[in-house]
């Protein structure tokens, strides 16, 4: 399999978002770890779409546009290959996390579609979420 | 990162949208377009997303509010060339751009554009 990027270490790929040029860096990231990994290209598009809403999630609303994406290669596990990816921000927090996964639900100007559509492209999706404190959504998708 | 050029030939507006777009050239895309279709004479725009390869609920909602201000404004738009990966995306994503005229490439959503042109 070849390496994907030369950033960090050989099986994590950071990538920083401050404001909206990290959501192309990020979801660009993300393609090019699961396209390394074999993933299809409809899974590729899946992942980086996925990746994209998130961050973008972070832009609106996290504090200053800020925050941290780990993309992760997960080799050898029980259930074979996967990519995960954690989006991290020190933002607000989501105070109803149940609410915030329905379709069209939105406290902000967006489609309400961020968090509901990025798990339903993936096969996993936690959510971390403190008021106040910030957010952490944790997303795997796994190679068929 | 370029602009999306937007190029006119007859009454039609093309616009080619390019493979990695950020938000602030979406928003400036919808806005030229709004101002080109402000001038007049302009029967149809065309969207050409074929090397598009991550469409979002962002550009999703960009691209439907593109097909809407089109209408209003008197032209009918056609996005062509949606690669078959990122239309499996929009419909799980639940956005399969309803009210939008699709076409398989630029020539047929062009010809699409044309037919309607010479019909009015």
């Amino acid at each position: 399999m070849p390496e994907p990027a030369e950033v960090g270490s050989p099986r994590e790929w950071p990538v920083t978002i401050a404001g909206e040029e990290g959501i192309v860096t990020a979801r660009a990231q993300a393609r090019e770890v699961a396209k390394a990994l074999g993933f299809g290209l409809v899974d590729q598009s899946r992942i980086a779409t996925a990746v994209s809403e998130l961050a973008r999630n972070v832009v609106r609303y996290a504090s200053g546009g800020c925050g941290q994406v780990l993309i992760r290669g997960l080799d050898f596990t029980p259930r074979g290959v996967g990519l995960e990816v954690v989006v991290r921000d020190d933002g607000p927090g989501i105070a109803n996390v149940e609410q915030a996964l329905r379709d069209g639900f939105s406290t902000g100007t967006g489609l309400g579609m961020g968090l509901p559509g990025a798990k339903r492209l993936m096969d996993e999706m936690t959510i971390d979420s403190v008021l106040g404190r910030g957010t952490t959504v944790t997303i795997r998708k796994w190679r068929r | 990162m370029a602009r999306v050029p937007i190029v006119r030939i007859g009454q039609t507006l093309i616009a080619t949208v390019q493979e990695e777009l950020y938000d602030h050239d979406a928003l400036q895309l919808q806005e030229e377009l709004g101002l080109l279709l402000e001038q007049g004479s302009v029967q149809g725009v065309l969207l050409d997303l074929s090397t598009v390869t991550t469409v979002d609920s962002f550009l999703a909602r960009l691209i439907s509010g593109i097909a809407i201000t089109s209408r209003l404004l008197g032209a009918e738009t056609v996005v062509v060339g949606i690669q078959p990966a990122v239309a499996v995306t929009l419909v799980e994503l639940g956005l399969a751009l309803p009210g939008v005229r699709t076409a398989l490439n630029a020539e047929k959503g062009l010809a699409l554009l044309t037919d309607r042109g010479r019909d009015a």
